[in-house]
């Protein structure tokens, strides 16, 4: 029974995961660059959620959506500003942007917020439910993470089917030139994508937060680099890729914390992605890279 | 006035100096071939004309706009269309997606189903292979779904960049024929070409392009029996 309970917390830490490594899959597809700020959008969409709740006392539900609305705000705007102007130019500095992008984000929420871990109360009302005659217990929590990861999956993936934004960035991620031949605006389609990765951001902030209640500048550090993980290894660019990699990896972390060592689940966890990209250098579901002619 | 009017343009990249400075003009109707060596300039030219690259000075005035400065994706919707060199079609979406997103600039979605059966009824390969992704299709087929995603945007004018390159003998033919097509059907055409004598003997007219300048320019019958046309690029 207790392995099922840590497979359950596994899938659903990995959902928060897949939720995070989304954002980066959208955004590599698209402007193929990795947003190493997206961890901290997270961190920052606590932080408002937290803000809004228990300062404020307003309900979760508007807290939630303010903190959308303003980690959406805030990831257009740093496309805008720090990514835009880099289109041209060489990976290795836009890579150091987002890098510097996210100290910035860490730096400014701990002049905001101070350094003081804030306890952060859970948003989830759903109550737990019990099985197996009080055996296994299944957090509020960990079902409305899971429920919201699929939830997100699968109206993306109708999104990016069926609507003709979605469509646009598909053609976008393909081929910018041609995608602008279309009529389409590169630069908007490029926004829209950090604006969809930011508010989803958000989300993903207020799940982990209500799962692990304690609220620092360097809460979205770790968690954004796991995900950065997920995202690689279900396949860099891919979404389906971004899910399957986000929940194995939560998975094997929690497998790994309840059978092997808790100090030992991460390195783990780095070592399975290792692997993987020794036998698949794309990931589990990316696309072999076609060298164009 | 010419339907596309282009003025003393010049484009860089970076230091170096792509087009030199040259003027030209297409009317309403026409079908104006643009030749020249490998490296001469056309695809850059094309370029600058759809707004995927900015010039460093010169105007382009299509329908008496001025379209210099406004952003490639606008231009569309003012009725340029453009058919890329290298086709570059989507591969990861199918011929049918394509097609949509030739409309991406339309609305009415009734206008849309109208011109896509057009293209059908123009291309039946596209049609039996919709579902397929572009990926898979052939140089040919590839080279057709360009041309109809194109179509789709209801152009008045299309550019169109070696769109004979890499293709079988038949295929080529079957393209000619295509231009040829869409020119009768009041659709105007800018063609850069490689294959010069195919598209001298479609065209109007013509301009010759060397490094970056435009040496020649006229009739496209004067142009084909021009002795330096004839030693340069029609191989006699
Ligand atoms: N992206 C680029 N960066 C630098 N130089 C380029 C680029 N594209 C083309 N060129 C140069 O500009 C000139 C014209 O190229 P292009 O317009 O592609 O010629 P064409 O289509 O006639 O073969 C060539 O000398 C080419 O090397
Ligand atoms: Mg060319």
């Amino acid at each position: 029974m207790s392995f099922i309970s840590y497979l359950v917390n596994g899938i659903s830490l990995g959902s928060v995961y897949a939720i995070i490594a989304l954002g980066y899959t959208m955004v590599y597809g698209i402007a193929k660059m990795l947003n190493f700020a997206h961890g901290d959008v997270i961190m920052i969409g606590g932080y408002v959620a937290f803000l809004t709740v228990s300062g404020m006392g307003l309900p979760p539900v508007l807290g939630v959506l303010i903190s959308m609305v303003v980690c959406t705000v805030l990831g257009v705007t740093i496309e805008k500003i720090a990514y835009k102007p880099l289109r041209m130019a060489s990976p290795l500095a836009v890579l150091i942007t987002a890098i510097g992008v996210s100290y910035l984000l860490q730096n400014i929420a701990l002049l905001l917020f101070g350094a003081s871990p804030k306890a952060f109360t859970s948003m989830v009302s759903v109550p737990a439910i019990v099985l197996a005659d009080g055996q296994l217990t299944i957090s509020g929590e960990t079902i409305v993470t899971i429920v919201a990861c699929i939830v997100i999956m699968i109206g993306l993936n109708l999104f990016i089917k069926k609507s003709k934004a979605g469509r646009a960035m598909l053609a976008v991620s393909e081929d910018k030139g041609a995608a602008q031949l279309m009529g389409i605006n590169v630069n908007g389609t490029i926004a829209l994508t950090f604006a969809i990765g930011s508010a989803l951001a958000a989300i993903a902030g207020v799940l982990l937060c209500s799962a692990y209640p304690t609220l620092t500048p360097y809460t979205g550090s770790m968690p954004g680099i796991k995900a950065f993980v997920a995202a690689v290894f279900g396949g860099i660019g891919s979404i389906p890729g971004a899910f399957l990699g986000g929940i194995l990896l939560g998975v094997i972390e929690n497998l790994s914390k309840a059978y092997i060592s808790s100090q030992m689940a991460d390195a783990i966890v780095f070592g399975v992605l290792i692997v993987v990209l020794l036998v698949r250098p794309t990931g589990i579901l990316g696309k072999n890279i076609r060298e164009k002619v | 006035m010419a339907m596309l009017e282009v003025k003393d343009l010049k484009v860089h990249y970076g230091m170096i100096e792509a087009i030199k400075g040259i003027d030209f003009e297409v009317n309403k109707g026409e079908v104006v071939a643009l030749i020249g060596a490998n490296g001469a300039g056309k695809t850059t030219i094309l370029h600058t004309v759809s707004g995927l690259l900015q010039p460093s000075s010169g105007t382009v005035t299509f329908e008496g706009k001025d379209i210099t400065k406004m952003p490639g994706h606008k231009i569309v919707s003012l009725g340029m269309a453009h058919v890329p060199e290298g086709r570059r079609v989507f591969a990861q979406l199918s011929v049918y997606e394509n097609l949509l997103m030739g409309a991406y600039t339309r609305k009415d979605k009734q206008e849309i189903q109208e011109t896509l059966d057009m293209v059908y009824t123009r291309f039946p390969r596209l049609e039996e292979r919709k579902t397929q992704l572009a990926g898979t299709l052939s140089g040919g087929e590839q080279q057709m779904l360009a041309m109809g995603r194109a179509l789709m945007s209801h152009p008045s004018i299309i550019l169109m960049d070696e769109p004979s390159m890499g293709l079988s003998p038949i295929f080529v033919n079957e393209i000619f024929k295509i231009i040829e097509d869409v020119s009768s059907m009041g659709t105007t055409v800018l063609l850069v070409e490689q294959n010069a004598k195919k598209a001298l003997d479609i065209a109007n007219r013509a301009y010759v392009l060397e490094t970056g300048k435009i040496v020649l320019s006229g009739d496209a019958d004067k142009l084909k029996n021009d002795d330096a046309v004839k030693k340069a690029y029609l191989g006699e």
